[in-house]
């Protein structure tokens, strides 16, 4: 029964990680958001065929990866891990464009092939940015730095609760799952058993969210969370954001494999 | 000290799908005491309790805390003046940390931010988990969570603590050091609960509920001893006043 509560959701994993006291961890969340930001909206800004004009963008995770310490192999699971959302909103592709944009001898590349790689590319990068960016700053400290950076409050909270509670969801899903396996002989879940339990979820759900409303009335909350914690700005944190975000323009306007390659062709 | 004391006079209350709640409830708890409420399951004790901080408004009656009766109105000061203890702790530690938890109730009555760190720390500090502070609170265990929980209450400062099962799912370790502590609260104390053995070393008065309606309202080891009206409650004697099955066979 790991498969639920173990494997998929280890995400508590992540905070230890974050706990961590590398140079990566200890800089601003807030300039490691911008930053990232910054990476998100450049990597996905290009065009749909773009694949080698992403590829110097990999610097961006692997010096993150590097100087903070972190797992790179963990990370890499996790984004397999999600990679199916990526592979079925690229899947058609190959089907819907068959223009013929590469040759190579007698094979020929659809336009709906480098469009896909150039999603899974993009979904690569962005993921595992945004992966990077929770190891070494923690999740709570991202919601904090979100605050500060001026995203809408409700926004967060939710975030910040979905963080919370999925843990104790998980655990009542599994504590469910178990429960049913253990009268199921014939293997595996019917479909009957299945709605029914995601329903019965559904409620239990309810009830601990009614309950948690109760528990946070009690406190005083008027529908405004309110967070102790100081960030200062420091030059580290600003020289952060603004040496990457330059580097990501010069990649966004140069296509710096090509020109590479146009220099490596030209000299030969 | 009249804002101590808790009064409900002819309480009734039905759930909205017709359940009926309470019958007609009336006892009144003065300044300091330390009364438990004790019935079987479906008795009336959580609904009573959710009353005494305004959750759930009477369907009939008048509850009244301190000098102010329950209304919408009053809901604010009620809420700063009853602190309740949940049964779940996981509903109650809804912070990503344990000081930000901790953090919430003061924050929201608008104190300053030196004062609330103070608070925190102070809070903490009497149920024995400072060091705990930065952890987040699924990954504390269950005697933790409870020990947090109870501090979230303290840090409003509350008159009157009011606490569903304390000892519910606690190993005795933990269960024996959670008694402890709330002996040394000077709180008036309202505590539902089935830990009979507890009511009994905590509790000076014990109140009986059954289908909504109280059976009885005295002196706790009084009504333990009368077991005709425990069986009639869906009770039973607490295992310290029943002979031990060994020595005495």
């Amino acid at each position: 029964m790991t498969g639920i509560g173990g494997r998929l959701f280890d995400i508590g994993h992540m905070d230890a990680i974050a706990a961590g006291n590398s140079p990566m961890h200890r800089l601003d969340p807030r300039a490691k958001l911008t930053a990232t930001l910054a990476f998100i909206v450049a990597v996905v800004s290009f065009d749909k065929y773009a694949i080698s004009a992403l590829i110097p963008f990999f610097i961006f995770p692997i010096a993150q990866i590097s100087l903070g310490g972190l797992p790179a192999g963990y990370l890499f699971k996790k984004v397999i891990l999600v990679s199916p959302f990526a592979v079925l909103i690229g899947i058609f592709n190959p089907m819907l464009d068959r223009e013929v944009l590469l040759q190579i001898g007698s094979f020929h590349v659809s336009g709906g092939w480098v469009s896909f790689c150039s999603i899974l590319v993009r979904f690569f990068l962005t993921v595992t940015a945004a992966l990077t960016l929770i190891a070494s700053t923690g999740f709570h400290a991202v919601c904090v730095a979100l605050v500060k950076i001026g995203v809408p409050r409700p926004f967060v909270v939710q975030l910040m609760f979905l963080y919370r509670y999925l843990f104790v969801l998980t655990d009542e899903a599994a504590r469910m799952v178990r429960a049913v396996s253990l009268k199921t002989f014939n293997g595996g879940v019917r479909f009957k058993t299945f709605a029914s339990m995601t329903g019965h979820l559904l409620l239990r759900t309810l009830d601990r969210a009614q309950r948690i409303h109760m528990a946070m009335r009690c406190r005083g909350f008027d529908g405004r969370i309110r967070v102790l914690r100081s960030m200062e700005v420091g030059w580290s944190g600003a020289m952060f954001v603004v040496c990457w975000s330059v580097l990501f323009l010069i990649f966004r306007i140069y296509n710096i494999p090509k020109i590479i390659g146009g220099i490596i062709t030209g000299f030969f | 000290m009249s804002h101590h004391i808790v009064e409900v006079e002819d309480l009734h209350y039905t759930y909205p799908d017709g359940t009926a709640g309470l019958n007609g409830m009336s006892f009144r708890i003065l300044h300091g005491e330390s009364v438990a409420l004790v019935g079987a399951n479906g008795a009336g004790k959580s609904t009573l309790l959710l009353h005494l901080n305004g959750y759930l408004s009477p369907g009939r009656g008048k509850v009244r805390i301190g000098d102010h009766p329950l209304s919408p109105k009053n809901l604010k000061i009620i809420r700063r003046t009853v602190g309740m203890v949940f049964q779940d702790p996981d509903d109650q530690l809804f912070m990503p940390t344990v000081f930000d938890d901790v953090a919430f109730g003061p924050l929201n009555l608008g104190l300053a931010e030196k004062d609330v760190e103070e608070i925190v720390q102070k809070s903490l500090e009497i149920v024995g988990v400072a060091d705990l502070k930065k952890r987040p609170p699924y990954k504390l265990s269950g005697g933790e969570k409870r020990s947090v929980a109870i501090a979230t209450v303290l840090a409003m400062s509350p008159d009157i603590l009011v606490m569903d099962e304390p000892t519910a799912s606690l190993d005795p370790r933990s269960r024996s050091r959670l008694i402890a502590l709330l002996k040394t609260f000077h709180h008036t104390k309202i505590i539902a609960t089935h830990d009979l053995d507890m009511a009994m070393e905590m509790c000076e008065r014990t109140i009986v509920l059954h289908q909504g309606k109280i059976t009885a309202d005295g002196p706790t080891l009084k009504i333990f001893q009368d077991e005709t009206l425990l069986a009639q409650s869906g009770l039973e004697k607490p295992l310290k006043m029943q002979g031990c099955p060994i020595c005495n066979p």
